[in-house]
């Protein structure tokens, strides 16, 4: 194996190096500058992130464990974007006094859940792809459990790893299956093999319950609310954007190329999945009060629309899911973010203390409507394109039921997400958030995302080179 | 850059400029100078059209701009007028831009206000330059989204109830409208080749009868809620009490004839086999709006909502007519949506003028109006003349253009249905009599009346700029019919060409 084979992996090998610089930083850094940190470990991140989109040739490493192909490239290169976009998000979060001691840690945690999901989503053998998977959820669980002083976030840490480690367990069951009956790990060579062989079926299954856990697909998202809201909200939106995206991400490679064979069971599956996953997501939102549990139950149906990418089992679909992945990502930030920057300036996180919001702060209550029109699939934001590209797969498929009823469910999540507008536009608050000014770093992401939100919809060629690229994952 | 593409920039500019300016006075300004050019595009757009038309242009859609947009999925940015098109888009700006005086007071949040007015009218005059149907679709919901805020930060009375029913119906039926607009798409090429989003295109082949039937009803009832189709129309009553003046006229003036529009451009035009096979279940539906309103109507004390009801009759007439699907009848159709949506704009904009002196719209807590503001009142009984079909005035032509065009079909059932809808103009004339009976005229009943000041500068803007088109129509409707004629045959040719009727 020469050099150049190992620059393959030039993702994982940079986020490595960063890590070690990072460690490096904290360990020679005089004390008292430590929130320098911030700004050394963003910087490197962003120049990862740029050297990522650096054109790249496409092979596999190791005899066919890891596999590199533009799809995968691109999934990755949009992974490294929205954890850009955290990462700057989470510097007023880290800047409080509580949390100076251990700036470096999150930054290292953070980094090594992204080399994680790179390695799941290049896997070409399921053992990689395990490996893969559990770097990138226990990372998170102690990223979770980050205020350790706070009862809640504590709950959180070991709700996730508990949880996520039964899944685990189930996954690999099914795996343990798969390979019994067909001898072998690598994908290539189990979809060669793969029959309709009852055992095989079953092992499946339990493949895709595990992976239900991981997305939050209804019946396994019990653990979402609560997760996402005792964990601080940056993590919250690393969870619900980043984590659940790179999930989603190697579902698709996982169900095109390894179980092609058997898409009528699959399909079947995903039906029902995206049906409850859509209806109980949206019926759960309208209840919430807290705008944590509220994002977690948007985002459970969020997922229940992408499953309508998955399902038709075609090209349309793959880059519909890739593209509505990268939407969601920036309109899911921009939401998270003005959470995140109210949140930490007053600790206001219920939708009745937004009341009044677009009095008081014009800018962040802008960018929060932009966010959910844009969640929502209100024209002219991106999230409507993502949306009918989703919808228009599913109907190339001829699945029209499954399409009607998504779009009644955006009705649904129309009407909550209205509620949080009504909120800031309409409603007098009597105690409204007071007015403050965001950070500089705050309003860079909020840019970004709204940046992102305008353009990735009007940009056609996004679309198309995501389109372009998905053939032969 | 095409003119067509104009009517897009030209919103833009002015809501950016809006975002720009600082104080009430200059918003104001720019919002009404951006709307000034967009009549001025107005006419040299009608003015070219004609020219064209006359030197001998027979295409059926003019000034076509078509950029491609998602290469993949075939889908274009593409816009193209025919004199259907052109109508309704003089019928967009002069509300549009009559709406801007009579919001000239909006004190509260006034950038905003302007900003989301401009953005709906932004949304409309993109769906009538549209033809292609996913350009289309994206129109449409940016004109309802605003509402949604216009209703419910400067409506009145339940205001947020009715503004989250109106959005939640219009969204849900823009939904039916997706589904349907997919299936014409993966319907568009029935015998192989490139999948179409372009009306023309697909007005060129035949979509399987199979998917018609699935999917003319999803279409039309999608359109059909926006035109107030029963058992719909609910959102309509609530929807227009609440809004801000300008929003109800512009609401009832214009966003309401993107139903009638769209039902005829892509639900009939795409789809006439299944139309003609479904027609009467919907020929029913829409005679009960067109009677169930009027009677609505007479049972209201609130000025707005009397009006409302009376929009849900008149839109209803529209889509009655549409489903004729014969010449007459389309072509009363047609002149109904540009009448009545002048007719309503002005009814709206007098009754937030007179609703700003006598700051109630109950009908029996006024009187003798006609004695302190003689100008706004006289307008109100213009309005309500127009609106009854009192010739000489718009309304008299549509309607007349329509019943006799539905009473050209020989059979049983039309002739009923003709005679229950024709009805419902007495019915009509029963609202509109007593309302001018008690508000206008009789002794002043309160004093404070007295001191009320008749129409101001900006008002009379308002009103008289609507008046005149109103008596324009209802005087000289060969200038009305010579824009549309030539295209409406055009459409009338494809949707006939194996008709029985």
């Amino acid at each position: 194996m020469s050099l150049e084979n190992f620059l393959l992996m030039r993702h994982e090998l940079l986020l490595t190096i960063a890590i070690l610089l990072i460690l490096m930083a904290e360990i020679f850094l005089d004390p008292r500058k430590k929130r320098s940190i911030n700004l050394f470990s963003i910087v490197l991140f962003f120049i990862i992130t740029i050297i990522g989109f650096l054109p790249s040739s496409s092979g596999s490493l190791f005899g066919g464990m890891y596999e590199v192909s533009d799809a995968r490239l691109m999934m990755k290169n949009i992974l490294n974007t929205g954890s850009l976009l955290v990462l700057i998000q989470s510097v007023t979060w880290l800047n409080k006094e509580e949390n100076s001691e251990k700036i470096s840690e999150y930054y290292i945690l953070l980094i090594s859940t992204l080399i994680g999901m790179d390695f799941m989503i290049s896997a070409g053998n399921f053992l990689m792809f395990y490996l893969g998977l559990e770097l990138a959820t226990i990372p998170v669980a102690a990223l979770a459990a980050f205020e350790r002083y706070n009862n809640k976030s504590a709950e959180a840490g070991i709700k996730l790893i508990l949880l996520s480690s039964l899944s685990s367990g189930v996954l690999l069951f099914g795996l343990s299956m798969i390979y019994g009956t067909t001898g072998t790990l690598y994908f290539t060579e189990i979809a060669k093999l793969f029959g309709s062989d009852n055992l095989q079926i079953l092992g499946f299954i339990f493949f895709f319950g595990g992976m239900s856990f991981k997305i939050s697909i209804v019946p396994f998202h019990l653990w979402t609310a609560d997760v996402y809201e005792g964990a601080p909200v940056n993590i919250t939106s690393y969870l619900s954007v980043i984590s659940k995206g790179a999930a989603l991400f190697i579902f698709i490679i996982v169900l095109f190329t390894v179980f092609p064979v058997i898409i009528s069971t699959w399909q079947k599956l995903i039906y029902v999945s995206a049906v409850l996953t859509m209806t109980v997501g949206n019926l759960f939102a309208v209840r919430q009060q807290n705008l944590k549990r509220f994002l977690a139950f948007s985002s459970i149906s969020q997922a229940g629309y992408i499953l309508l990418g998955l399902i038709g089992g075609n090209q349309l679909g793959m880059a519909s899911v890739i593209y509505y992945i990268l939407v969601y990502i920036f309109s899911n930030l921009a939401v998270f973010g003005v959470v995140a920057a109210i949140s930490n300036s007053s600790g206001k996180e219920s939708i009745d203390e937004y009341n009044g919001l677009y009095k008081t702060n014009p800018g962040l209550s802008l960018v929060m409507l932009l966010g959910l029109f844009s969640l929502a699939g209100i024209p002219p934001f991106a999230g409507f394109f993502g949306k009918f590209f989703l919808f228009t797969a599913a109907a190339q498929k001829g699945f029209y039921i499954l399409v009607l009823i998504a779009v009644l469910n955006t009705i649904i999540s129309l009407y909550y997400y209205l509620l949080v507008v009504r909120a800031m536009f309409i409603n007098k608050g009597e105690t409204p958030v007071e007015k403050f000014r965001s950070d500089f770093s705050t309003r860079l992401a909020l840019g970004i995302c709204v940046a992102g939100i305008v353009i990735t919809g009007f940009a056609g060629i996004i679309f198309e080179v995501i389109k372009n690229m998905s053939f032969g994952v | 850059m095409d003119i067509l593409t104009l009517f897009i920039v030209i919103p833009v500019l002015t809501i950016t400029g809006i975002i720009l300016v600082k104080d009430i006075r200059r918003v104001r300004l720019v919002a009404a100078t951006g709307m000034g050019i967009q009549v001025i595009l107005t006419a040299i757009l009608v003015y070219l059209y004609l020219s064209e038309r006359h030197a001998g242009n027979t295409s059926e859609m003019l000034f076509i701009k078509d950029i491609v947009w998602f290469k993949s999925l075939n889908i274009h940015y593409a816009v193209g007028v025919d004199g259907i098109s052109v109508a309704m888009i003089g019928l967009t700006s002069l509300v549009v831009f009559a709406g801007i005086f009579a919001s000239w007071e909006v004190e509260f949040l006034t950038k905003e206000f302007f900003f989301s007015l401009i953005l709906l009218a932004t949304g409309v005059f993109g769906f009538f330059i549209s033809i292609d149907l996913f350009t289309m679709f994206l129109f449409y919901e940016l004109a309802v989204i605003p509402m949604y805020l216009l209703i419910g930060i400067w409506g009145s009375g339940p205001k947020e109830y009715s503004a989250m029913k109106l959005t939640l119906m219009l969204m849900g039926a823009s939904s039916l409208l997706l589904l349907g607009i997919l299936g014409i798409y993966f319907n568009s090429a029935p015998g192989g080749g490139q999948l179409s989003f372009n009306i023309l295109e697909i007005s060129k082949v035949k979509i399987p009868m199979s998917a018609q039937y699935l999917f003319f009803p999803l279409t039309f009832v999608g359109f059909g809620v926006l035109g107030a189709l029963f058992p719909f129309h609910t959102w309509s009553p609530d929807g227009h009490s609440s809004a801000p003046t300008a929003v109800s006229m512009l609401h009832a003036g214009v966003l309401m004839k993107l139903g009638g529009y769209g039902a005829f451009r892509v639900a009939i035009f795409l789809m006439p086999e299944a139309a003609r096979e479904l027609s009467w279940i919907f020929i029913i539906l829409t005679s009960i709006s067109v009677v169930y309103g009027a009677f609505g109507a007479i049972a209201q004390k609130d000025l707005k909502y009397i009006n409302a009801y009376s929009s849900v009759s008149h839109c209803g007439l529209v889509l009655f007519a549409i489903l004729m699907m014969n010449k007459t009848a389309m072509n009363g159709a047609i002149i109904q949506m540009i009448s009545h949506g002048l007719m309503t704009a002005l009814f709206f904009a007098l009754i937030g003028m007179l609703y700003g002196r006598t700051h109630t719209r109950m009908i029996n807590e006024m009187g003798g109006l006609m004695k302190v503001i003689p100008f706004l009142s006289v307008c109100y009984v213009i309005a309500g003349l127009a609106s009854l079909g009192l010739p000489g005035l718009s309304g008299f032509v549509a309607e007349m253009t329509i019943f006799v065009g539905a009473f050209q079909h020989p059979d049983l059932f039309h002739r009923i249905v003709t005679i229950i809808a024709v009805m419902s103009i007495v019915i009509t004339a029963v609202y509109i009599l007593r309302v001018i009976a008690i508000l206008l005229l009789g002794p002043v009943t309160n004093e404070h009346y007295e001191h009320f000041t008749d129409a101001k500068w900006f008002e009379k803007v308002s009103a008289v700029t609507l008046i005149s088109f109103v008596a324009l129509i209802g005087l000289a409707p060969f200038w009305l019919s010579s824009v549309i004629g030539s295209s409406l045959q055009t459409i009338l040719n494809k949707i006939l060409v194996s008709g029985s009727f």
